[in-house]
């Protein structure tokens, strides 16, 4: 069974469509890519499997998005529990005028977890599995915004790990990084690809063909070709996939 | 005659720096009047004694302390209730006609005399709900005054979190309460504080709506509860100028140099605040 798929999905703002019948099965544990020209569906598609769209006034959606073979969209959904479940990274980290300690423990405090060692025991696993505990152990009291920008961006997916995700949605997440940035943070989706199902929306089409094990394509709101990364990249199907990745337009 | 541009700029410039400065006198006269006259009246018998002779001897210590319980009662009320109505509209309501009228109503309340606020105060708390005139019913007299502003710079305040904020907390499964007590309350706390404070100095002043809510002509003792009558500022300084012959104007100008004192007082209060808050914020 795939960890996610969507049958049929269609989403409105209003009278404008903006996901026309998609189809996706994503597998676990596996980073999958999604690609596309600007305003093509792929951030409102990633914002579907937590329901962050839900935000948004007049969105509608038709069709199902099935997690672990559940429908996120059938009534009574808690968001709670579906939003733990599946975390999202953001294109512009996003940390908490906290420390960096609280910042950490913001989630498992909110979810319940009170106890001093028990928050020090979470807060260390998530910096280490984000590889800034050996930076950062000696002053996780100081202020989360006076950290760079990558280290900001780490201590956010630190943040999601803390709640223990199964799904990993990252939107855009290198696009306000340095190069250099931007390629330690691929490296650590690769380490985390062990753990955790992530998928990640990107106009670089490079750092798609880099990190991702399959792509789907994606152009004014439709899925138009979903495979293995390498065959999208040198063997597409679809004509349209080809232009773009060649850079005809985009 | 046509002017060169750099002659009309200095028109224009000369004309701006008219106004700043027309704007800045009537404050500056009025403020070196009420210190003129108004500093010698001052002693620590003056703000700590009870009237005596008819108000035209002693301290006016009766009308600070009702001015005081006036606004932290009317603060009281006001504060947690604007709050409250503000998170709503912000986090919560709909854009439907309903969200529309609540806003509407909002706005008007704000654009109602503060006379009108008085006889709104004398028929539903002192008649209606029989408080009679006293420090309750006055405190909710200014309260509904007060609300406007506290809703509005609420408001302010709330909108002003950036939405990468809730977004952050919502997607770590946080619940839409839990976010606005964790993360959207504690940053706008400075601004709604700062806001009301600001609001609230200026009621603190309002003469009308006290009226006929609280304000007693003459009661040189102090309130027993908050059912009592009591003096206040504002209304004293009323009295003493048109209703009490022979006083010493000292006296008067002494009333108006404490009233005034104490809103310059509370501004710095909130301004002192915000500027702490300012520096410490970073996004």
């Amino acid at each position: 069974m795939s960890k996610i798929e969507t049958k049929d999905l269609n989403l409105f703002y209003g009278n404008f469509q903006a996901l026309i019948d998609v189809n996706l099965a994503i597998e676990e544990k596996m980073i999958t890519a999604l690609i596309g020209p600007s305003g093509c569906g792929k951030s409102t598609l990633l914002r579907t499997f937590n329901r962050m769209n839900d935000l948004i006034d007049g969105a509608r959606i038709t069709g199902e998005v099935l997690i672990d073979g559940k429908n996120i969209y059938e009534a009574g959904t808690d968001l709670v529990v579906l939003r733990k479940k599946v975390g999202m990274v953001f294109q512009r980290p996003n940390p908490f005028p906290l420390s960096i300690f609280d910042n950490i423990a913001y989630g498992p405090r909110t979810h319940g977890s009170k106890s001093k060692a028990e928050l020090e025991d979470v807060v260390e696993q998530a910096l280490s599995r984000v590889q800034l505990w050996d930076v950062l152990k000696d002053r996780l009291e100081s202020s989360a915004l006076n950290l760079s920008l990558e280290q900001q961006q780490r201590l956010c997916i630190a943040r999601l790990m803390a709640v223990t995700p199964d799904v990993v949605l990252m939107d855009e997440p290198c696009s306000a990084l340095d190069p250099m940035a931007t390629q330690r943070i691929e490296e650590l989706m690769s380490e985390l690809k062990k753990h955790y199902t992530i998928l990640i929306v990107t106009h670089n089409m490079q750092q798609a063909a880099r990190v991702s094990d399959r792509t789907g394509f994606m152009l004014l709101g439709r899925l138009v070709e979903y495979g293995e990364t390498p065959q999208v990249f040198t063997n597409p199907k679809e004509i349209k996939t080809e232009e773009y990745i060649t850079g005809r337009y985009g | 005659m046509k002017l060169k541009p750099q002659t009309k700029q200095k028109i224009a410039f000369a004309l701006l720096g008219l106004a700043a400065v027309v704007v800045i006198i009537p404050v500056a006269v009025i403020l070196i009047i009420l210190i003129k006259r108004g500093l010698p009246a001052i002693s620590w018998q003056f703000l700590t004694e009870m009237p005596r002779m008819g108000m035209r001897a002693g301290g006016i210590f009766p009308a600070i302390m009702g001015t005081l319980c006036l606004v932290a009662g009317a603060i009281g009320v006001a504060l947690p209730l604007g709050v409250l109505t503000a998170i709503y509209l912000v986090e919560y309501a709909k854009k439907n006609w309903w969200t529309r009228m609540i806003e509407i109503a909002v706005v008007n309340l704000a654009g109602v005399p503060s006379v009108v606020y008085g006889l709104f105060g004398l028929g539903l708390f002192v008649i209606f709900f029989h408080f009679g005139s006293s420090i309750v019913a006055g405190a909710l007299t200014l309260a509904i005054m007060e609300l406007p502003v506290i809703i509005t710079s609420s408001k302010e305040a709330l909108m002003s979190v950036p939405r990468s904020f809730r977004e952050a907390s919502l997607a770590l499964g946080v619940s839409k309460w839990e976010t606005i007590r964790c993360v959207v309350l504690p940053n706008a706390l400075p601004g709604i504080l700062t806001g009301s404070i600001l609001g609230v100095s200026r009621t603190a002043g309002e003469t009308a709506p006290i009226l006929f809510t609280v304000a007693a002509f003459y009661l040189p003792r102090l309130p027993q509860s908050i059912f009592d009558q009591c003096m206040a500022l504002p209304y004293h300084l009323y009295v003493l100028s048109t209703q009490v012959p022979n006083v010493k104007p000292a006296l008067q100008y002494g009333t108006a140099l404490v009233l005034v004192g104490m809103v310059f007082s509370l501004n710095l209060v909130a301004i002192i605040v915000r500027a702490h808050i300012r520096s410490k914020k970073q996004w």
